[in-house]
């Protein structure tokens, strides 16, 4: 499924500062590691500090610490602060195709996907991804240990 | 039988004593009384032979907080052998202590012993606390869909 920038730093963002709960890191840091735009960046983390799940340092060293509960933020708490998750109508005011057996037929397989969609993300909180993660670096330093 | 002293939780077979109070959690969860279900499901999996099915509870204090049930399951549809979860139930006063991960793990163990190396369960999608908790345990979706269809009269 495709997601909005917004959404995907929103996530890369949370999940890296909620990986490291005490520390805090900088929109530069953050936008470094994931190669995005650190000025999209700012305007994502601004958004997240007014959901409250995450909170700006000032001072010296400054940036960002999570605030939020990582074993009860889920990715679509994430995701519906930047957009919707499925795919709705396409066209808002286009009720005659709506009214066709076609029409309709294929809006209910493509609000049967939105559903699947809308109940996997809102199944897995940021711990369980992360966790995920960690069981992905630890698979992927095996295999290089393993290549030497 | 599994003692956990930091948790003084004891996870193990059940046995048919254990039939009411099992019936009990499953109705203040649900709230719907399920007597005969259970019945059934105590006369397959509890009593005599069991085969490839697992009952597990978790008891505190000599008290049951939380069950599991499962069996291995073959190939439907082609599937190869796997472990299937099919209920699982904790108590509400005692939840958030890592009894439901004691029980899931218990019983990922009963299906490795047979020499299974998958274990799979349906949730309901408007389940969000067991969809989580299964996610939690690091299942994701897998190569199955659940189809359904209402029968007309």
């Amino acid at each position: 499924m495709r997601l909005q920038k917004s959404s995907l730093f929103g996530l890369y963002a949370l999940l890296e500062l909620a990986s490291a709960p005490n520390a805090q890191l900088s929109t530069s840091e953050i936008a470094e590691k994931y190669g995005i735009s650190p000025h999209h960046l700012a305007k994502v983390m601004m958004t997240l500090v007014r959901a409250g799940l995450a909170q700006s340092v000032r001072g010296v060293g400054g940036g960002y610490r999570f605030t939020g509960n990582a074993s009860r933020v889920t990715l679509s708490d994430v995701i519906e602060l930047f957009e919707p998750i499925g795919s709705g109508h396409d066209f808002a005011d286009n009720n005659a195709a709506l009214e066709t057996p076609v029409g309709l037929a294929l809006q209910n397989v493509r609000d049967e996907i939105d559903e699947l969609a809308k109940a996997t993300l809102k199944s897995i909180t940021l711990k369980t991804l992360l966790r995920s993660a960690e069981k992905l670096d630890l698979t992927q330093g095996a295999i290089r240990v393993g290549g030497d | 039988m599994i003692d956990n002293e930091v948790e003084m939780i004891n996870i193990r077979t059940a046995v048919a004593n254990d039939l009411a109070r099992v019936i009990e959690l499953d109705e203040r969860d649900t709230g719907q009384g399920k007597p005969d279900y259970w019945r059934d499901i105590f006369d397959r999996y509890v009593d005599g032979d069991r085969g490839q099915r697992y009952f597990l509870v978790a008891e505190q204090n000599g008290v049951v907080s939380g069950f599991i049930v499962g069996e291995i399951r073959a190939w439907e549809f082609g599937s190869t052998p796997s472990g299937w979860v099919f209920a699982i139930n904790v108590s509400p006063d005692i939840r958030e202590q890592g009894i439901a991960s004691q029980l899931f793990d218990a019983i990922c163990s009963c299906f490795k012993n047979v020499n299974v190396d998958t274990v799979r369960t349906m949730i309901s999608r408007n389940d969000p606390l067991n969809l989580s908790f299964f996610r939690s345990q690091g299942l994701s979706a897998g190569p199955y869909i659940q189809l359904e269809m209402h029968l007309d009269e």
